[in-house]
């Protein structure tokens, strides 16, 4: 049947195909042009969930356990699973106050409904076991773990260092950290951070729209595994390292034990130090306040960040460069009228007079013949000017490992003072320069500055006759001799083997018959210096340095006890009864150690 | 007569494999929207796709029986069947269960049942009835009341059970009435409202009335090409815009009210030189224009006044004044990105994330399309929306070859709902259309609403069968 309007068939289906084909249009676009839609239907299901790689174990060179992992538990609250439940059991359970927990229950909720936030942290074993057991009855409360470093025993705190949270700057810098992971800060933690970290894996679940976990994508196709972090074997001898702490006790100052036939760090004392235990957890922040207001500044590692004048333990240094560049030989007698005078310059020297040889120069530490000794490096004819002999002079001093980084590895290593040429070239202007003014560094004084790391290095170099390894502290990771190859190299001073002997038998006099008798044990021929750094703003710091035994040495030693006066007085007991107790493994004399023990000095 | 062997010839194929097509199409798509492990037989009939596997079964039978009823019945029962489903519709709002806010539901142990679906179907036979009629003449505005009057009935009722989506269907009958002959300019002055009630929403008032005797001045020129009256009428309301100034300086009277005092006084002014140059239509572009500011200025006022602040919320997300991620923007962003994400070939049946772990609100039923979206992609929704167009072009097809009337309006009425809902629905899901919560015909869960769909579609299909019988 025909009708007048059956053209308007044709503009109503033409306005059906133009709407459909609008509509096919726009899902064109919208599902294959537009491909931003993918990438939030992403967002929205997957739930990257980082797997945490416990960090790695650190060992003493025996194998005794140093630091390890505790696990701890954080209670966690997801508000709209919360059921009624018994307030306070729960409170009873965890240990905490109701109107706490109300307060913590309040954040919980105006964070999110759904997801999980934490309302107690670091729950102990025994009150997480007893929350397990009744968690049944607290609905939508559930425990995750976590681990702390734990420290057997609080030793060797600023050796160690300590993790804390990443900050901002260490994000930017390396893209593997992530708000919330936790970085070594200081010590072995931050030196070996890589080593002992592991490599963080990554887990993709899908979540619903409630952001529940609905399963694994792909049954974990994309999933990477957490890598456990290494262990490191360190080459501290954890009973040297306690015994030194306990000598160190009532002292401010350092210990640092090397084993000069490898460089490994035996013992690294500062005093005063801390419990490691202080600064994990809950409580890092509120203790690293505390310790950092502490005067006695037990957050400075001493060892490797003080720096001393080395007083008159440099006089060895000397001797061997005087030595080596042919100045003086074994045999050189100086006189020594109670002290060194040249014209209104006069350095007193202690009680000894007349005629000293060179033996009796070093047990009998007398300054008058090593000031000599000092005049005849910088006036040396070999070289043009005293400028240039001073640079010599300077050079083996750096081969010693004096005023620059040792590059062990230990984090915030220090320099120390030891002017260049050019410096005392400005200091002394046009003018020539005046070797007097630079003689009291021949005596360990002046412009010189060094750390109890640096002279133990140099007691190690003397005590195998001309060489050292860098000193370090991690012998094995892994149980592998893989550390780093620097610590494999022989490093060579460029002084003669020849010249060591006369110089370590003026080391055992020292033990035998001079300055530091103290420190003699008859069944260990002891190598040992004393030295006293002139303090101007107190006691003189005391100071000594040895090895042990003689021939063969196993330890090198430098003590540093600040404000103790002479070298012999606290220091030369000290180093005595730790190679003691390193190489014997007993004290035989307990006097000795109840004298030092007993010592208290005045440190305001 | 062999008629049980001439019907089944005589069936449009066609229609019935794209039915069928949509239908189990539907239900896989209902399968992955609501999949669970637990129950993973389609057949579990504890879950959404066990029970729409129910309905499809019933909704068989239904064809079965509407095949084998006589199509003069529907002539005859035209009126009856409407006044029975206006009963119905009264009755389940004082009887009907409320969900989602709207009273719509007739609850029967387990089963549901929405009696609004079939409304549609008999207020398409009733209209294809009364048309249909001999002396029946669309534009005399009798007959337009008439016709009018059966579809505001339904539409009222729905919109008293809360259920503004369902009664908006029944604007898919204006292109019934065009088709039939409705004057263009009906629908143009309806549209012209529509527009209007946005931009009375969108912008102030008082653009809206500045805006429109500029409009009725071009127009009025381009009807009459009279340089003179037009400059007259220009020079008028410059004169009032003037009023407007001084008002601004020394009155303070709002200018929106200015405007309009203006402007009935101009066309005051205007109506003697209208009168003598014998301007035929000058009374009805008054009337309009006047008619227009009345309604602008009405809506503004239902809107600021009378609404509540929530309704006001959502017209204003439809329209996209004012954004709410977390209600309706929520679904349509959820569903745009599960449609999105589905891009060229889709991500495979049960694959589909944002199906599988409900993303999307409602997705078994009213946002079932993103399902296809996901997990088909765009061959997915290609086809689907391919089908849909291609099922209402036969029915319009199938429309214009029947001789009786009262079948080819009934046809058209088939295809403008099928369209309106496709149209809606697809749209809302890619956000192309306001959320206004209708069912994807044959696909979305729920029985009443396929029911109603097959029934609508078969009643046609059997009508075809007869188009050939002799009276």
């Amino acid at each position: 049947m025909e009708n007048i309007y059956s053209n308007r068939r044709l503009f109503i289906s033409g306005f059906f195909i133009l709407v459909i084909f609008i509509y096919i249009l726009r899902l064109f676009f919208l599902q294959i042009i537009d491909s931003s839609y993918k990438l939030s239907a992403e967002n929205n299901v997957f739930r990257h969930i980082v797997q945490y790689p416990s960090r790695g174990l650190i060992f003493d060179r025996h194998g005794k356990l140093m630091v390890y992992n505790q696990s701890v538990f954080d209670v966690v609250i997801v508000p709209n699973e919360m059921k009624a439940f018994d307030t306070l059991l729960f409170c009873k359970i965890v240990d905490i106050d109701k109107l706490e927990l109300i307060n913590k229950l309040k954040e919980a909720k105006k964070f999110s409904t759904y997801k999980p936030s934490i309302i107690i942290q670091l729950l102990d074993f025994k009150r997480y076991s007893l929350l397990q057991e009744s968690l049944y009855k607290f609905q939508g409360f559930f425990t995750q773990a976590r681990t702390i470093r734990t420290y057997d025993k609080p030793l060797a705190a600023s050796l160690l260092g300590y993790i804390g949270e990443v900050d901002d700057k260490a994000i930017k810098e390396n893209p593997y950290y992530r708000i919330g992971d936790y970085i070594g800060i200081s010590g072995i933690e931050k030196s070996y951070e890589e080593v002992l970290r592991g490599k963080k894996g990554v887990k993709i679940f899908m979540v619903d729209v409630h952001n529940r976990i609905k399963g694994s994508f792909k049954e974990g196709k994309f999933d990477s595994v957490a890598i456990v972090g290494s262990n490191l074997t360190t080459s501290i001898d954890l009973k040297l390292q306690e015994y030194g702490e306990s000598l160190m006790k009532n002292f401010k100052g350092s210990v640092v034990a090397i084993e000069p036939s490898t460089g490994e760090i035996l013992a690294l004392v500062t005093s005063p130090t801390y419990d490691p235990n202080l600064l994990v957890g809950q409580q890092r922040a509120k203790n690293y306040r505390i310790l950092q207001l502490d005067k006695n500044k037990p957050l400075f590692d001493r060892a490797i960040g003080a720096m001393y004048p080395p007083g008159s333990t440099f006089k060895l240094v000397d001797a061997l460069i005087a030595l080596q560049e042919g100045v003086i030989t074994p045999q050189t007698v100086l006189p020594c009228n109670g002290g060194f005078r040249v014209g209104s310059f006069f350095q007193a020297c202690h009680g000894h007079g007349g005629a000293v040889d060179f033996t009796r120069a070093i047990s009998g530490s007398c300054n008058a013949y090593f000031s000599q000794v000092f005049m005849r490096i910088l006036n040396d004819s070999k070289y043009d000017s005293i400028g240039l002999a001073y640079a010599n002079w300077r050079k083996h001093l750096m081969d010693f490992g004096i005023g620059r980084k040792l590059n062990t590895d230990l984090s915030h290593e220090l320099k120390g003072i030891l002017y260049t040429k050019d410096r005392w070239d400005k200091i002394f202007g046009n003018s020539r320069w005046r070797p007097l003014r630079l003689v009291s560094m021949a005596i360990g004084q002046g412009e010189l500055g060094i750390t109890p790391l640096q002279l133990a290095n140099v007691s190690a170099a003397i005590a195998n006759r001309g060489y050292y390894y860098i000193p370090h502290i991690v012998k094995a990771i892994n149980q592998k001799d893989s550390i780093d190859k620097r610590f494999y190299i022989k490093q060579k001073l460029n002084i003669n083997q020849e010249y060591f002997e006369p110089v370590i038998e003026g080391m055992e006099m020292v033990v035998k018959a001079g300055t530091a008798t103290v420190a003699f044990l008859p069944q260990i021929a002891i190598c040992g210096k004393t030295g006293t750094a002139e303090n101007p703003h107190g006691e003189d710091h005391s100071i000594f340095i040895a090895f042990a035994p003689r021939d063969n040495p196993k330890i090198a030693i430098a003590v540093f006890v600040e404000n103790a006066g002479f070298g012999s007085t606290v220091a030369a007991p000290i180093a005595s009864l730790m190679i003691e107790k390193y190489l014997t493994d007993s004290i035989s004399r307990p006097y000795l150690e109840e004298r030092i023990f007993n010592t208290k000095l005045k440190y305001e | 007569m062999e008629r049980s062997s001439n019907i089944l010839k005589r069936l449009d194929w066609i229609t019935i494999l794209i039915y069928l097509f949509l239908v189990i199409f539907g239900l896989i798509n209902i399968y992955a929207a609501v999949y669970n492990e637990q129950y993973s037989s389609i057949f579990d009939g504890s879950q959404r796709y066990g029970k729409q596997l129910l309905w499809i079964a019933i909704a068989f039978v239904l064809i079965i029986i509407v095949l084998i009823i006589d199509g003069r019945v529907y002539e005859v029962l035209a009126y009856p069947i409407y006044l029975g489903t206006i009963l119905l519709l009264i009755a389940v709002l004082l009887f009907g269960k409320e969900v989602n806010g709207a009273r719509s539901w007739f609850e029967f142990g387990s089963i549901r049942f929405q009696p609004a679906e079939f409304t549609k179907l008999a207020t398409a036979l009733a209209i294809a009835r009364l048309m249909s009629v001999h002396d029946y003449k669309i534009n005399r505005i009798n007959d337009l009341a008439k016709v009018g009057l059966l579809i505001i009935i339904p539409v009222s009722l729905i919109i008293l059970q809360n259920d503004t989506g369902s009664a908006l269907v029944y604007a898919a009958f204006l292109v019934v009435l065009y088709r039939e002959g409705l004057s263009p300019w009906y629908l143009i002055l309806i549209m012209l409202f529509g527009v209007l009630f946005i931009l009375s929403l969108v912008t102030d008032l008082f653009n809206v009335f500045i805006a429109l005797p500029i409009l009725a001045l071009i127009i009025f020129h381009l009807i009459y090409q009279n340089i003179k009256l037009t400059l007259i009428g220009l020079g008028i309301f410059i004169f009032a815009c003037l009023l407007l100034v001084l008002n601004h300086y020394f009155l303070h009277f709002k200018g929106e009210y200015v405007l309009a005092v203006g402007i009935i006084f101009s066309l005051i002014v205007l109506a003697y030189p209208a009168y003598v140059k014998r301007i035929k239509h000058y009374g009805m572009i008054s009337f309009i224009l006047i008619g227009a500011m009345a309604f602008t200025f009405s809506v503004e006022y239902f809107f600021n006044h009378v609404l509540e602040i929530h309704q006001r919320t959502r017209i204003n997300v439809v329209l996209g004044l004012e954004s709410d991620p977390l209600g309706v923007e929520y679904n349509v962003r959820q569903s745009k990105i599960a449609i999105g994400s589905g891009e060229f070939t889709g991500k495979g049946f049960l694959q589909g994330t944002q199906t599988k772990f409900q993303f999307v609100p409602e997705q078994d039923t009213d946002f079932i399309f993103c399902t296809v979206g996901e997990e088909y992609g765009f061959i997915g929704t290609f086809i689907v929306l391919g089908l849909f167009a291609a099922l209402i072009l036969r029915i319009i097809a199938i429309a214009e070859r029947q001789r009786s009337k009262m079948n080819r309006i009934y046809g058209y009425g088939v295809a403008s709902i099928l369209f309106f809902h496709v149209a809606v629905n697809v749209g809302m899901t890619m956000g192309l259309a306001p959320v206004i919560g209708i069912p994807l015909p044959f696909f979305s869960y729920g029985g009443s609403s396929l029911w109603a769909f097959t029934l609508l579609l078969f009643i046609l299909l059997k009508l075809d069968t007869t188009r050939m019988d002799k009276f």
